[in-house]
């Protein structure tokens, strides 16, 4: 007997007469006994918490991949970064954890203000005036903004490079089958866009990623021309950590600026939950999706802040509505806020800039190795792709044995053929690099690995 | 506050004074980071990119000491009220009590720190338990398979419509419309958009429930199926659901179930024997995984035998030698999240099913109901239910009442409460009650709790009559009063730069 509930037998028989009933089968009597379960669930009877827990180490256990056992150099969008505990702390305070969204504003000022501040943060990252609250992931967050694409033109041809995250190129093409949007996959060609290849006279969006998947930092110029030739709005996918660094999807004449915040304060997580993020001009804010905090005052003339251009939303303006988003990922943009509160100015930049110098110097190393090549010769910052003389999947494996999480074999992240690499790409690793992997570490990797391919 | 950086203060216990945003509390050249001793050799950026893709000044962030930092979180989340905090009777959320249990046992680094790409063999434990719960999931709901990628509710129904998309498709089948009843959330008419669908709004009877006879009339071979929620957002069950599907099905339809309100039902009656094809789950309602602020939450969606081989992938699979690996079925819609789900959330749920078995589910939903009907009952003469009849987990009721004679709107008995140290219940939904007042006490809220928060709802009533405009000011007693919506709306400041703090 299980359960949080704290009627007793008493308060039970009390609350039933109270209704003129005698048991609690009879609030359940007017449902039609041809649909009502007579058995009870399949399912195990309830036990005790303790019990549940010695059940779920037999799965925590049985996940040799897990960061105790090895040293990660898998990135492809999810980084192994450090999240210090006054982050993890400040985000698990159970008066952030256990609220909903802020309909209430007047009892819901910090979680606004915490968005407030997240907003902030990431419009001054994207170098764009208006962030959302976040969406799901950085791969829907990209699908909603290839729809705010075609809201804003007439057109809804998605031009997109393959250099975007395989993973996210896929999410939009499954969502395209319910919004009829063409989706147009331009190649890659050493590692960088062949934007040369395209021919379209109009487009609803031009999507890039800066860096690509595969960790290359790619021109800006020729897919913004194109954007503003075909009259579609250029849409910037950007690592959140890079950013840092690079110059801003604002910088390049970006319209919408979409990414994975996973890099900021989330733990890897097997995958979510992480956090999209989303930003674009000041032309497109009607149709941006999802929720957004806005600052005003209170009847006693103080600052307060609120969810504010509700009329865009799912519960306003119903089949009309910009998009169908309603619960996002609150939690982690307030996260986020936190981790770049504790990052600071300086501190972004920091780390940034460590991932670059620890890829740079494990790249100069494993491109030494006999049979490794480098899949691009553009320049990259924290991540690249190599070619291995035999496949990244057994490689990856002979790793594990050796205590390290080698990278991401990109034939299973792109599910086999993808326009993003030329040559076999069953023999391609993606490696990267982030600001807790150490000297010693990183030789150590560079050493493993020739034996590994000797 | 002229200097307010490092002011240690607790302005939120001490009376109203504003937090600083975090900006206004930034000092140029202080910092909290502490990064890991690497020796990796530092060289210069423009060593490895050209100049001309790098910033000149970094990203302009806060500069704080890690005291400041957790200072002002802290008073942050003092500004915030929540679960632990106390009832929470926002209809339609089910914002029951979150086990501390279930967010412990997901924070095991053995599960955490797990990246999501990591070879199968690496992940064992996970595909596991993906399994595992997709199996109880498809027990709770009586369907055959389930996809645990969608992170949210909204995003089950997209995925859900594409399935339903692709199924008619396969079959040849070129359909245009999807029913939606006058009573449904406003995400579903608004997936149904995006899943490149018409809506057709089918009325409710006398009763709160679907006017079967429209239904039928609007039936035909261009109708794709029908989004359901039962009970629905009235708290009341559909009872003609067994004719409803039939009805659907006669004319090759499909049967969607928005499970926003499958807490009512949990071991009473499932979606699939009631006729559903489709379901989706909104797990941080029904399996209590915390709510954060609004997400993240998890959006499973479940399916009948016929729909199976559509579902997204890949998907966690198990051999017979017990070795578990990652499947898309042959005719699969594609991804629908950028890699498993909100993994850490399916983790949480299934540690919440595994706490209360079979046995326990049912006793949830038992007492949502029992507690639903105690409130309606209870609160009879002062805010009575849009229906009267018994209801399932929520209860409708509406202010008509207070409005007509005092000039009180719902809105300002939903202020009133949060004077009372109770959050407001849902106001204005469903949109076919007039001053709704959507009540959703749910199942580990008690009797005394309850008759407290009546006694509040009736003190609220007495002050419309005595203190009308008092209340058309509610509430005074909180971090802030009544804020100025209008005004966000009309002059936009979404960031410190806006408005003019930079």
């Amino acid at each position: 007997m299980a359960d949080y509930l704290p009627h007793t037998p008493e308060e039970t028989t009390e609350m039933l007469a109270f209704l003129g009933m005698e048991s609690l089968e009879h609030l359940f009597a007017h449902i039609p006994a041809s649909v009502r379960l007579s058995r009870g669930l399949d399912l195990e009877s309830g036990v005790s918490e303790p019990d549940v827990a010695a059940a779920f180490s037999t799965y925590s256990r049985a996940n040799a991949g897990q960061l105790s056992n090895l040293t990660c150099y898998a990135g492809a969008g999810a980084y192994d970064h450090e999240v210090p505990a006054v982050v993890r702390m400040l985000g698990s305070r159970s008066e952030f954890v256990t609220a909903y969204t802020p309909y209430q504003p007047e009892v819901a000022q910090g979680i606004l203000q915490a968005i407030f501040e997240f907003q902030t943060m990431v419009s001054r990252l994207s170098g764009l005036a208006v962030a959302n609250a976040s969406l799901y992931d950085g791969a829907t967050a990209l699908v909603e903004a290839v729809n705010m694409a075609a809201g804003a033109t007439r057109s809804s041809t998605m031009v997109i490079s393959s250099g975007v995250h395989p993973h996210w190129r896929a999410v939009v093409r499954t969502f395209a089958q319910g919004t009829g949007h063409e989706i147009l996959e331009v190649p890659l060609k050493d590692g960088v866009t062949d934007w040369a290849s395209v021919d379209v006279t109009t487009a609803a969006a031009v999507v890039v990623a800066y860096p690509n998947y595969l960790g290359v930092v790619e021109d800006m110029n020729a897919p913004k021309a194109l954007a503003t030739s075909a009259g579609g709005l250029f849409v910037v996918c950007a690592d959140p950590v890079a950013a840092g660094v690079l110059k801003t999807a604002g910088d390049w004449g970006a319209d919408v600026f979409v990414g994975e915040g996973q890099p900021l304060g989330t733990a890897l997580s097997f995958g979510g939950p992480y956090l999209g993020l989303f930003a674009c001009t000041h032309d497109q804010i009607r149709r941006l999706p999802g929720r957004i905090v806005g600052e005003t005052v209170d009847s006693n003339d103080r600052r307060s802040f609120v969810t504010t251009l509700r009329a865009r939303e799912q519960d306003i303006r119903r089949e009309k509505a910009t998009s169908n988003v309603c619960t996002n990922q609150t939690l982690m943009a307030v996260t986020a806020a936190i981790q770049l509160g504790w990052l600071g100015t300086r501190g972004l930049r920091e780390v940034a800039t460590r991932c670059a110098q620890g890829a740079h110097y494990l790249y100069d190393s494993l491109v030494r190795i006999k049979g490794v090549t480098p899949v691009s010769t553009h320049p990259f910052l924290r991540e690249f792709a190599l070619t291995l003389p035999r496949r990244a999947s057994g490689v990856l494996d002979d790793l594990a044995g050796e205590g390290i999480l080698g990278g991401i074999s990109v034939e299973t992240l792109t599910g086999g053929t993808d326009p993003s690499i030329e040559g076999d790409i069953g023999d391609v690793l993606l490696v990267a690099v982030t600001e807790r992997r150490t000297r010693d570490e990183l030789d150590r990797y560079a050493e493993v690995l020739g034996k590994v391919l000797s | 506050m002229s200097r307010p950086g490092g002011r240690a203060a607790s302005a939120p216990l001490l009376g109203h004074e504003i937090e600083p945003t975090i900006f206004e509390l930034s000092v140029p050249g202080r910092h909290a980071f502490q990064l890991r001793t690497t020796q990796v050799p530092a060289r210069a950026l423009s060593e490895y990119i050209p100049s001309e893709h790098l910033r000149t000044a970094s990203v302009a962030l806060a500069e704080v000491s890690e005291r400041d930092l957790v200072g002002h979180f802290t008073r942050l989340s003092h500004r915030q009220f929540s679960v632990d905090l106390g009832a929470y009777p926002l209809g339609s959320c089910t914002m029951k009590y979150n086990p501390k249990f279930c967010d412990a046992v997901a924070a095991d680094p053995g599960l955490n720190s797990v990246h999501p790409g990591v070879p199968a063999s690496l992940c064992q434990g996970w595909l596991e338990l993906l399994v595992t719960l997709e199996a109880k999931l498809c027990a709770v709901t009586g369907m055959a398979a389930a996809t645990l990628q969608p992170a949210a509710g909204a995003a089950g129904e997209i995925s859900g419509l594409l399935l339903m998309r692709a199924y008619h498709r396969a079959n040849g089948d070129v359909r245009r419309r999807i029913l939606i009843p006058d009573s449904a959330h406003g995400t579903n008419p608004a997936s149904v958009t995006l899943g490149g669908y018409e809506v057709t709004t089918i009325p409710s009877n006398a009763r709160g429930l679907v006017d079967l006879a429209a239904l039928k009339a609007s039936l035909g071979p261009d109708v794709a199926g029908i989004m359901l929620t039962n009970p629905n957002t009235l708290g009341l069950f559909e009872e003609e659901i067994v004719e409803i599907a039939a009805a659907v099905h006669e004319v090759g339809g499909l049967l969607y179930y928005d499970g926003a309100n499958l807490n009512a039902i949990l071991g009473v009656v499932r979606p699939g024997d009631m006729g559903f094809d489709i379901v989706h789950m909104n797990l941080h309602k029904t399996f209590a995984t915390p709510h954060g602020g609004g997400g993240p939450g998890a959006g499973p969606v479940a399916v009948s035998t016929r729909l199976r081989e559509f579902l997204p992938g890949p998907r966690a699979a198990c051999r017979d030698d017990g070795t578990y690996y990652w499947s898309t079925p042959e005719h699969s819609i594609g991804r629908v999240h950028g890699w498993h789900g909100n993994a850490m959330v399916l983790a949480r749920a299934l540690a919440y099913i595994d706490v209360h078995g079979g046995d326990g589910l049912e006793r949830v939903a038992q007492y949502a109901v029992l507690n639903a009907n105690w409130l309606r009952e209870r609160l009879r003469a002062t805010l009575p239910a849009a229906y009267d009849r018994v209801c399932m987990h929520e209860c409708v009721l509406t202010a008509t009442g207070l409005k007509n004679e005092f000039g009180v709107r719902g809105l300002d008995v939903a202020k009133g409460l949060l004077e009372e140290g109770f959050h407001s219940p849902t106001v204005y939904f469903p949109l076919i009650v007039d001053e709704a007042l959507m009540f959703e006490p749910t199942e580990t809220e008690s009797l005394q709790t309850l008759e407290s928060l009546a006694e509040s709802i009736e003190r609220i009533a007495q002050r419309a009559k005595f203190d009308p405009d008092g209340l058309r000011h509610a509430p005074q007693t909180t971090p802030v009063s009544r804020v100025d919506e209008a005004r966000a709306a009309r002059h936009l400041m979404a960031t410190e730069d806006a408005a003019g703090r930079s």
